[in-house]
């Protein structure tokens, strides 16, 4: 292998798959990049690989670039996201104790099944959550702010082990994205209750990132490094590709993870409980429709805005989602450019069209569950 | 002057446990608790209330132990210590030797140096030990494996045992491959074949 050499972080979960996609289907190649993929043990270790420069990019959740943009999370560093890897993706569980407490709430009744929470009183609920900084946590707090009575305790497990935490009983349910739901499911300790996406529909949830200096410094290697992420993505929404992209993710070396783990995600068919039939959950994971890898400025106003940032801070937000080199850097490649780089998040209830670089785009529904808009622009404030 | 330093250790292997712990109990502080689970941790941090936690970097406990800290009082903030780069040498150490450590109060940087420091000439001592003995055992297993598929060719070919590492070799050498590449694809045909 020759070409530039880019060394780039991520954690194994499903939706790493745009750049496992882009290595093996030799989409970086193409652009003349070596993409060296390495593999971290948890969050915080990429991060601060990412902020000490032993990487040069990386796959992050979206909250965390937002997070060391306006000072939270350890460490100073400004790092930007170039585009957004993925949408959705993440499922809530309950172990099969609190399960049978709750009695028969539909899945993905996101006010039943708050309802039914509040109900059962006592102890405050254990949510594990991958890391402080995750949309998982961001959801689960804005989702439980509608229930002023229900007392949420939330604790850090590293995803690949937050089924053993619900069979130890160190927690009562769990917000993690695929394939870790679905494991704790086949080995029935737990049922799952909604998709993140009942929640929030189009929810940013891991972003490709690296650091603002760097990109400064190396603009044609950010150039091809997104257009290899932007070709890969596309290629793995197709619905044709599907069944290839499960068979090469399950035979590369960098999820390591059997097939049957990674297919729900990528279909979308969620077994909710152990041994009951999937249900098919409409666009639980997307990559690259409905302009998915565009980074909007005004997710990153979300964002900042549920991490508690004031005005400066959200601007700052806004800032380090480089809709700018996303149009730079893909217009050429076919990429149909929104007209605006903010939207007023929560507006679409269906799918709607708006004004792009080549007429019109469809964008994607992306309504909360309790009908809240929300519209960080000047105008808006 | 190393008096009143908490320090939790949080690492799963017990051998490294009791290195570590000794390292820093022979340095002078001796309030030293060692913790290799994470249903304790939350816990621990909480009842212990270390001045200073040491966690290898390739630990995936790390992300609960920053959540911990992002959760309790705002005063108590901890503090990824090695991406505190206002140390640039001592961070390029602690990452080098894989220790991460998180100040769990907020403490002077010369109070948590030295106690990195013994933790890092340990953590790389431990990570060179470790190493070294897989490496030998990895030795140890590719010599089982050549020895195999000599035995193999001495049966099948009548050949000496000289005869049958230099076809081995030559073998590797014309397929651009490892002699033990082509002594484990020899064996694992010999076993399908038996």
């Amino acid at each position: 292998m020759s070409g530039i050499v880019l060394n780039c972080g991520y954690v194994p979960l499903v939706d790493c798959a745009p750049l496992v996609i882009a290595k093996e289907l030799g989409f970086a190649a193409e652009q003349g990049l070596a993409l060296n993929l390495v593999r971290q043990p948890s969050w915080s270790a990429l991060r601060d690989m990412l902020a000490l420069g032993h990487l040069d990019a990386a796959q992050m959740l979206s909250p965390m670039p937002v997070a060391m943009s306006i000072g939270m999370g350890g460490l100073p560093a400004r790092v930007d996201a170039l585009m957004v890897l993925s949408v959705n993706g993440t499922v809530f569980g309950v172990s099969n104790a609190l399960a049978a407490e709750l009695g028969a709430v539909r899945f993905g009744d996101t006010a039943g099944l708050l309802a039914a929470l509040s109900a059962r009183g006592g102890k405050p609920l254990r949510v594990g959550i991958p890391f402080h900084y995750s949309m998982h946590r961001l959801l689960l707090s804005y989702w439980t702010s509608q229930a002023p009575d229900l007392e949420i305790e939330e604790v850090s497990v590293p995803p690949m082990r937050m089924a053993d935490a619900v069979s130890d009983g160190f927690i009562d349910a769990f917000w993690v994205g695929e394939p870790w739901g679905g494991v704790a499911v086949q080995n029935n300790v737990a049922q799952l209750m909604m998709a993140g996406r009942d929640v929030w529909q189009f929810a940013p949830e891991k972003v490709l990132a690296a650091r603002h200096d760097w990109i400064a410094a190396n603009e044609d290697s950010v150039r091809r490094l997104m257009r290899a992420v932007y070709q890969a993505s596309a290629w793995l929404d197709a619905s044709r590709n599907k069944p290839l992209a499960v068979e090469i993710l399950g035979r590369s070396e960098h999820l390591s993870m059997s097939q049957d783990l990674i297919d729900p995600a990528l279909t979308g068919h969620i077994v909710p409980k152990h041994g009951s039939s999937p249900i098919v959950v409409d666009r639980f994971l997307q990559f690259h429709s409905h302009a998915a890898s565009f980074p909007w400025r005004s997710q990153a106003a979300w964002i900042a805005h549920h991490l508690g940032a004031d005005a400066e801070g959200i601007e700052k937000a806004k800032a380090c989602f480089r809709s700018d080199l996303y149009r730079r850097n893909l217009s050429d490649i076919g990429a149909d450019m929104p007209g605006a780089s903010e939207k007023e998040e929560g507006a679409f209830a269906a799918p709607t069209a708006v004004a792009s670089s080549r007429g019109q785009i469809i964008l994607s529904p992306d309504a909360f569950f309790d009908g809240r808009t929300f519209d960080f622009s000047a105008a808006g404030r | 002057m190393n008096e009143n330093l908490r320090i939790l250790v949080v690492e799963p292997n017990p051998d490294r446990v009791r290195d570590i712990v000794d390292a820093l109990r022979e340095a002078g502080w001796s309030d030293v608790k060692a913790l290799a689970q994470i249903s304790e941790l939350d816990r621990t941090v909480r009842e212990f209330a270390p001045d200073i936690v040491l966690i290898d970097l390739a630990n995936p406990d790390r992300d609960t132990l920053e959540h911990i800290s992002y959760a309790t009082e705002t005063t108590k903030r901890a503090v990824a210590l090695f991406v505190d780069q206002t140390d640039e040498a001592l961070t390029q150490a602690a990452l080098n030797a894989g220790v991460s450590a998180y100040v769990v109060d907020g403490l002077k940087m010369d109070r948590i140096k030295p106690v990195l420091q013994t933790a890092i000439a340990r953590f790389k001592m431990m990570r060179q030990i470790h190493s070294e003995l897989s490496a030998a055992k990895q030795a140890l297993e590719d010599r089982k494996t050549i020895d195999r598929a000599k035995g193999i060719l001495m049966r099948k070919r009548s050949m000496s045992e000289d005869e049958a590492y230099k076809l081995l070799r030559k073998t590797a050498m014309s397929q651009n491959r490892k002699v033990i590449d082509v002594a484990q694809a020899l064996v694992t045909a010999a076993d399908l074949l038996s």
